[in-house]
């Protein structure tokens, strides 16, 4: 096996980046053996041993160093000889790590020494643990955003009492939205500061009216989300009646938005009790029609995209007690809609929903029903016989949350990861009972960054093959990180319908059907 | 009603879990510090139950621990033989590094030290003859930690073996170690070939007298000021002693002139002191062990007084638990090995040289140490970041040892066994590597992390006793 060695003279390099370098040179393909060591007696010995003693480092200086080469080839040889030339004058590679070396605390109590003025904890490890790292932030004085799932109503109502007697937020567990002191944590859009205070507890709920309200010009002093158990009777609605005493009673917040699906009774009852402390309007939306206490300052949305405008329309007039305003129509801002070509083949009649945002799911569902009178299948069904046998087969009309559980193990969140409701849509394009396929795509932070690129492809392949209706409701603001101006033309261009709320698309989607079914 | 910071203050955030989120935080300029979690040791959470129900009786004792720690004063005071001054000792016990291990169970490292000490004390004369013996069930074994004593590698301490004397003048208590061999084919290394004994030999007959009497001449010499400026210049004082030594010639010079009646044999002495970096572990190990002794039977404290290996386990006691080993089966470090040899070669963790670690020294001050963080992966910014995990696991920052690139901020001290559950993080441990067979020697030197199993069995212990 072919050997060859070198001398390197007048050159000190310790031991150990020695052996660091003789490791190198043994891990390059090809070579057997290699050393690179200084010539002391004792270093011969070894070198003797290993039967590397070479004649070139017969005249060697006790301060030379001798790196010998053996491999299966020549060739090899050589050119691992010449990577340890430049190993020994510019050093290793990869031994200039600055990313790695970054000092990261394993610990929330070591991460307050690093930041003694933190003031929140965002986390999101493993439920099972997520309970007891919650308690240690509140321990430290932090408010906490506890995005994960799978914390016992327990756990949840021990974390919030103790929160509330320190005076800090506890917003989840499974809170996957808020926006605090102007920062989007978590799923949430880029949206500017204003005197607009929601509490909410879902999370794309809370995105959609966020979005909406930026986009109709105003702006957020605080969401809160509170997780979507926070209404129900064992948690006694603890989070949501602290975030709304707090949105109450707050001189950066004029009108309030309150979105939750219909808490307990006790909770309802203590939300009317604070919201007639004073008279800042508030504007509720329980996700399903429900009969509202007549308060002068109670408001309520019928759609999220509408609770947005009404938000609004109180704080461009303030003065405007007209209670049609909380009756309006919600389909009244999109009036100028362009005409749709309805499918041409008979059998396609139905609506097939895929959604990544659980509540706009819901929404959809609602709307539906509102509409249309009888209810739309789904994975999490407005009412249980809806409930689909296998949620991998849509039924007649069908409105499915891709982002619950079934959809997601072992799998990223379909905001973030696309595969499997382009899958999906691919599926459904081949039903020939089809109709409309109705979508959500939602833009902001955790969000994917070009879902647009995602969808375009198969958006496109639905259009050239078949006649099927493709709506997409765009979520987001232009402040994202995406591009969302570039993402609403991009779809529209696949000849897809594109909206910019739930609610406007989940409208057309429902009077389409209507037409379909009346011609 | 409010809300603690929010509206009054920006929003600053620690972010446990997705890094994603991490990074959306940073691309809006929001002040962020990411938390490199991991879920806590696999133990029974009705220990971890028990163990928080008392957490204020142990965080008092783990005071109390801490306080004598603080409060050690370790002292060389001179030199004697094992069997005078070492309690217990007795000419048919072989002590040996790390918690108790029968004959059979020990590695080849262990196996060739004890070997070789057999020969040195005259009652063998051959390999074959020492390895009958050593199993023949004459002799007896111990860990050296159960008779105030450590040795680094196999430990291995028979009775005509000079060590040095070390007190503790806070508390009063001694500790004990053998003088340092050098590297290369050494005992400790299991080496037992005949110029190993020859240099024990020279080393008793010798060394001892030349440096007892000059020891005892200076009256004492001061350790913990001694360790505290080696950090200073470099050492850990266990993987690095090079700065520990030079600061002991320093002392030493003089009084072996002074005191020597054989200028020859003081210039062996002087020249084997000079070319052996290591000399000063032998010293920084029992300083160690003086300083934590002290600090035993603590009860209801969770802190480690001990942490050992005998290259087949490791072992863990606590301040709390009394004279209870924890054991769990020792890891083969990853090292940097010597021409010739590959981890293929390596014997698992061995030596009582981790009492450095267990004092806030070694590994646990590899900050102060720039001259060796190849061991831990190349650049200084790698050590520094070992150093600042280890201050997770610890109780408390040493007032006596700083670290000069940390702003001289005091080394991490006092291992809280809860900590390294509740983090999953173990101890950081320099250390040396053996061949796994009989005489040797050394073939790497590297880096080990604690088993996690000792830690798991000592929470389990100490929930016991609670």
């Amino acid at each position: 096996m072919p050997i060859i060695g070198t001398l390197v003279h007048g050159k000190y390099l310790d031991s150990v980046k020695l052996m660091l370098v003789s490791k190198e040179m043994r891990q390059q393909d090809g070579v057997t053996d290699a050393v690179a060591i200084m010539a002391t007696p004792e270093n011969r010995d070894i070198l003797k041993a290993t039967n590397m003693l070479l004649p070139e480092f017969a005249k060697a200086l006790d301060t030379d160093i001798c790196i010998a080469i053996k491999a299966e080839t020549e060739a090899t040889c050589s050119e691992v000889m010449d990577l340890v030339k430049v190993w020994l004058d510019k050093g290793l590679p990869g031994s200039d790590s600055q990313d790695k070396a970054d000092f990261m605390p394993r610990s929330l109590d070591s991460a307050v020494k690093l930041m003694p003025d933190a003031n929140l904890a965002l986390v999101s490890v493993a439920g099972k643990y997520a309970g007891t790292e919650a308690k240690k932030a509140l321990d430290l004085g932090l408010n906490v955003m506890l995005f994960s799932d799978n914390v016992s109503i327990q756990t949840e109502k021990d974390l919030k009492e103790y929160a509330i007697s320190k005076d800090l937020l506890l917003m989840g567990p499974d809170c996957g939205t808020a926006i605090i002191n102007g920062v989007p944590l978590a799923f949430a859009n880029a949206v500017r500061r204003g005197k607009i205070g929601i509490v909410s507890a879902s999370g794309t709920g809370l995105q959609e009216v966020s979005c909406v309200i930026n986009n109709l010009g105003e702006g957020i002093s605080q969401a809160f989300g509170t997780g979507g158990r926070d209404g129900k009777k064992e948690i006694g609605g603890l989070m949501l009646l602290k975030c709304l005493e707090y949105l109450l009673f707050d001189l950066s917040t004029e009108v309030i938005v309150l979105i939750s699906k219909v808490p307990d009774e006790e909770v309802i009852a203590k939300i009317w009790a604070l919201i007639k402390m004073t008279e800042k309007p508030v504007v509720v939306n329980f996700l399903r029609p429900f009969e509202l206490q007549q308060l002068s300052n109670v408001y309520s949305g019928n759609t999220l995209a509408e609770t947005a405008q009404i938000a609004c329309r109180i704080l461009t007039d303030k003065n405007d007690k007209n209670l049609a305003l909380k009756r309006r129509e919600s389909d009244s801002i999109f009036q100028n809609r362009t005409l749709v070509e309805l499918p041409t083949k008979e059998s396609r009649k139905y609506v097939r929903g895929l959604f990544s945002g659980g509540t706009l799911c819901y929404e959809a569902q609602n709307l539906y029903h509102q509409k249309l009178g009888n209810f739309a299948y789904s994975n999490a069904p407005l009412e249980s016989e809806y409930k689909l046998e296998d949620v991998w087969k849509s039924k007649e009309d069908t409105i499915i949350d891709m982002g619950a559980d079934e959809f997601t193990v072992g799998r990223p969140h379909p905001m973030i990861d696309y595969s499997l409701r382009l899958k999906k849509i691919e599926e459904e394009s081949k039903d020939d009972e089809t109709a409309i396929i109705l979508l959500d795509v939602v833009l902001g932070f955790g969000a994917h960054l070009s879902p647009h690129l995602e969808l375009a492809p198969i958006l496109k392949k639905v259009k050239a093959d078949t006649c099927i209706i493709v709506i997409c409701a765009v979520i987001g603001t232009d402040a994202d990180p995406q591009n969302r101006q570039e993402v609403i033309r991009y779809l529209s261009n696949t000849g897809s319908i594109v909206t910019t709320t739930n609610a406007e698309a989940c409208m057309l989607a429902v009077r389409l059907l209507q037409s379909i079914r009346s011609s | 009603m409010a809300f603690k910071d929010i509206e009054t203050q920006p929003l600053k955030v620690i972010n446990l879990g997705l890094n994603s989120f991490r990074e959306d935080l940073q691309k809006q300029g929001v002040p962020v510090v990411q938390v490199d979690w991991a879920p806590p040791a696999n133990v029974d959470s009705a220990v971890l139950e028990n163990i928080y129900k008392h957490s204020e009786a142990i965080k008092q004792a783990n005071q109390k621990v801490i306080d004598i720690i603080q409060k050690g004063s370790p002292v060389l005071l001179g030199l004697d033989i094992a069997r005078n001054v070492v309690p217990g000792m007795e000419d048919n016990l072989i002590l040996h590094a790390g918690p108790p291990i029968t004959w059979d169970r020990m590695c080849g490292p262990m196996k060739g030290a004890v070997m070789g000490a057999l020969i040195y004390e005259g009652k063998a004369k051959t390999e074959k003859e020492a390895e009958a013996l050593a199993k023949s069930g004459k002799i007896k074994y111990a860990p050296c930690h159960e008779h105030n004593a450590v040795g680094p590698m196999a430990g291995v301490m028979s009775a005509s073996m000079p060590v040095f004397i070390i007190k503790n003048e806070e508390f009063g208590n001694y500790a004990y170690c053998t003088q340092n061999e050098g590297l290369g084919k050494v005992l400790r290394y299991g080496a037992y070939s005949d110029e190993v004994i020859e240099r024990l030999k020279w080393m008793e007959q010798i060394m001892y007298p030349v440096l007892d009497k000059a020891i005892r001449s200076l009256g004492k010499i001061d350790l913990k000021s001694l360790i505290a400026q080696a950090l200073h210049m470099g050492d850990e004082v266990h993987n690095r002693n090079r700065a520990g030594t030079s600061l002991l010639f320093r002392q030493l010079a003089p009084a072996i002139m002074r005191t020597s009646d054989n200028a020859e044999n003081s210039a062996k002495v002087l020249e084997f002191i000079n070319g052996n970096d290591h000399f000063f572990l032998n010293l920084s190990m029992p300083a160690a062990k003086a300083v934590l002794d002290a600090a035993r039977n603590i009860p209801n404290s969770s802190i480690a007084v001990v942490m050992a290996r005998n290259g087949t386990d490791f072992g863990v006691q606590l301040a709390g638990t009394g004279d209870e080993w924890f054991t769990g089966p020792a890891l083969v470090p990853d090292a940097l090995y010597f021409p010739g040899y590959t981890k293929e070669d390596a014997n698992p963790d061995i030596g009582d040289s981790a009492i450095t670690e267990t004092a806030g020294l070694g590994g646990f001050a590899i900050a102060a140490a720039p001259a060796i963080v190849q061991f831990v992966g190349g650049n200084a910014a790698d050590s520094i970041k070992y150093t600042r995990w280890m201050y997770e696991i610890t109780a408390s920052e040493s007032q006596n040892f700083q670290i000069p690139a940390l702003d001289f901020r005091g080394t991490p001290l006092g291992i809280d066994v809860i900590k390294v559950i509740e983090k999953n993080l173990t101890p950081f441990i320099d250390t040396g590597v053996a061949h796994k067979n009989p005489g040797v020697g050394q073939v790497g030197a590297g880096v080990v992390s604690a088993p996690m199993e000792p830690f798991i069995k000592a929470l389990d212990g100490l929930s016991k006793k609670l």
